[in-house]
């Protein structure tokens, strides 16, 4: 069988890329695209590493087959940041050290901007929901809780 | 492995129809990916509906709702007007997986996974939705109660995928409500499910109720003891402790790391009794 030729949009920019059916997304954004920044924790959708954007919708990349987006769109963590600049979710996870071994910061980010971005005033309560299919095993998740609420406070202010 | 993302039912029925070996219909994608990854299914042929309309569309229908079997949990909770009409088959949808897997996971999939512990099943049953298979000999409609036969076990015939659901018309006054037992908050397989659905008229009386139980069987179980029990009285002490018998009497668990058979049991009765009242409590504000 040959393999698939798709054609998508990737942090903005036009891709194409060929892969066998049962490649998935993160497979390819990983090994055939070099986006290593989406990392694979459980490959079964319970740890969120490999969250992304599709189409604007968040997803685990681990559970959508990459022959599944060709003429979709892919926002990665590699689109994050502006240039040099960091997006203020990350530099808020800097300043309060949410994070130790950082496997699973890649898909916390995502998730986050995910939520701020269509809710600019999150509960604690919310962002605990929102996040809880982002798996931390190192550092707790206060940190990373604390860093969201205040990234969302930060952003209110402008 | 052959994937194809036909844009007609037509299409994904002739594909599976005519294929040699071992096929897969692709919604969400949340079991089969987990599952072709463990290497308990490894399909010849992987058929996406998701490209096909019917099975992506909400709409109003003969004063119901029909459903796309592809519609996601995430899209079925931002619709503005679902949720005020069929709570509980909201948020039994909403109640499965991460925002991730709801940004995925659907209810045609959820059914079709052949789990009886699937939390989005015993809610459409308790609210008589009505799938809509279409197969080689055009569409029929089989009630969701009856498409799942046991573990990974359906009533479709070859080439047969479930296109939609078609939840019925709401008489005023009705509502629904779905709970379901894990051992934490979130994340997690259901030990038990309760749906129900009832209308009351203006005295507050139930005058139609459908109970049904999940993860305590070989299937979803339609329990009409359990709506009988509660059928012509207001929820008083005495019918809530006919529903918890009936739902009770019901049950065929199995003993898993889950649950025990008598804890499982025990709790198919609490929770049909909660989920009764809360269908009550938000149907008299219908």
């Amino acid at each position: 069988m040959a393999k698939h030729h798709v054609e998508a949009i990737v942090n903005g920019d036009p891709v194409e890329f060929l892969c066998e059916t049962e490649e998935t997304l993160l497979d390819v954004l990983r090994e055939t695209l070099h986006l290593t920044g989406s990392k694979e924790g459980c490959a079964s959708g319970d740890c969120g590493a490999c969250s992304v954007m599709l189409d604007g919708r968040l997803v685990c990349s681990c559970l959508v087959l990459a022959a599944e987006v060709g003429g979709r769109r892919v926002d990665t963590i590699e689109g994050m940041a502006t240039g040099e600049t960091l997006h203020p979710l990350q530099q808020e996870f800097l300043k309060h050290a949410a994070l130790q071994c950082g496997i699973c910061t890649p898909g916390v980010l995502v998730a986050a901007k995910a939520l701020l971005d269509r809710n600019t005033s999150p509960s604690e309560t919310e962002v605990r929901y929102w996040l809880a299919g982002n798996l931390c095993r190192c550092t707790g998740y206060d940190k990373i809780v604390t860093a969201v609420m205040d990234t969302a406070a930060a952003m209110r202010k402008g | 492995m052959r994937y194809e993302a036909p844009e007609s039912l037509e299409g994904a029925v002739a594909l599976l129809a005519g294929a040699k070996g071992e096929t897969r219909v692709l919604a969400g994608g949340t079991d089969l990916l987990v599952q072709m990854r463990a290497d308990i299914v490894e399909p010849d042929l992987i058929v996406d509906i998701k490209k096909i309309p019917e099975t992506r569309a909400i709409a109003e229908e003969k004063g119901g709702w029909r459903i796309g079997a592809a519609v996601t949990g995430a899209e079925l909770k931002e619709h503005p007007r679902l949720k005020k009409v069929w709570p509980g088959v909201i948020e039994a949808a909403n109640l499965i997986g991460s925002t991730q897997v709801q940004g995925r996971a659907t209810m045609g999939g959820n059914l079709c996974n052949g789990s009886p512990a699937a939390d989005s099943v015993p809610a459409l049953i308790a609210a008589g939705a009505v799938a809509t298979l279409a197969g080689p000999n055009g569409k029929r409609d089989l009630p969701v109660e009856d498409v799942m036969l046991g573990p990974r076990k359906l009533a479709l015939q070859n080439g047969e995928i479930v296109a939609s659901f078609l939840l019925p018309p709401r008489p005023p006054r009705s509502s629904d409500a779905y709970l379901r037992f894990i051992p934490r908050t979130e994340m997690d397989i259901a030990v038990v499910g309760a749906g129900v659905s009832l209308t009351v008229d203006g005295a507050g009386v139930i005058t139609a109720a459908r109970v049904a139980l999940g993860a305590v069987a070989a299937r979803v179980l339609l329990v009409p003891e359990a709506a009988q029990a509660i059928i012509g009285g207001r929820l008083d002490k005495p019918a809530q402790d006919r529903l918890e018998a009936a739902a009770q009497a019901a049950c065929r668990p199995i003993d898993d790391k889950r649950g025990t058979v008598e804890f499982r049991i025990q709790v198919a009765g609490v929770l049909a009794r909660r989920a009764a009242l809360i269908a009550l409590d938000r149907a008299r504000s219908n």
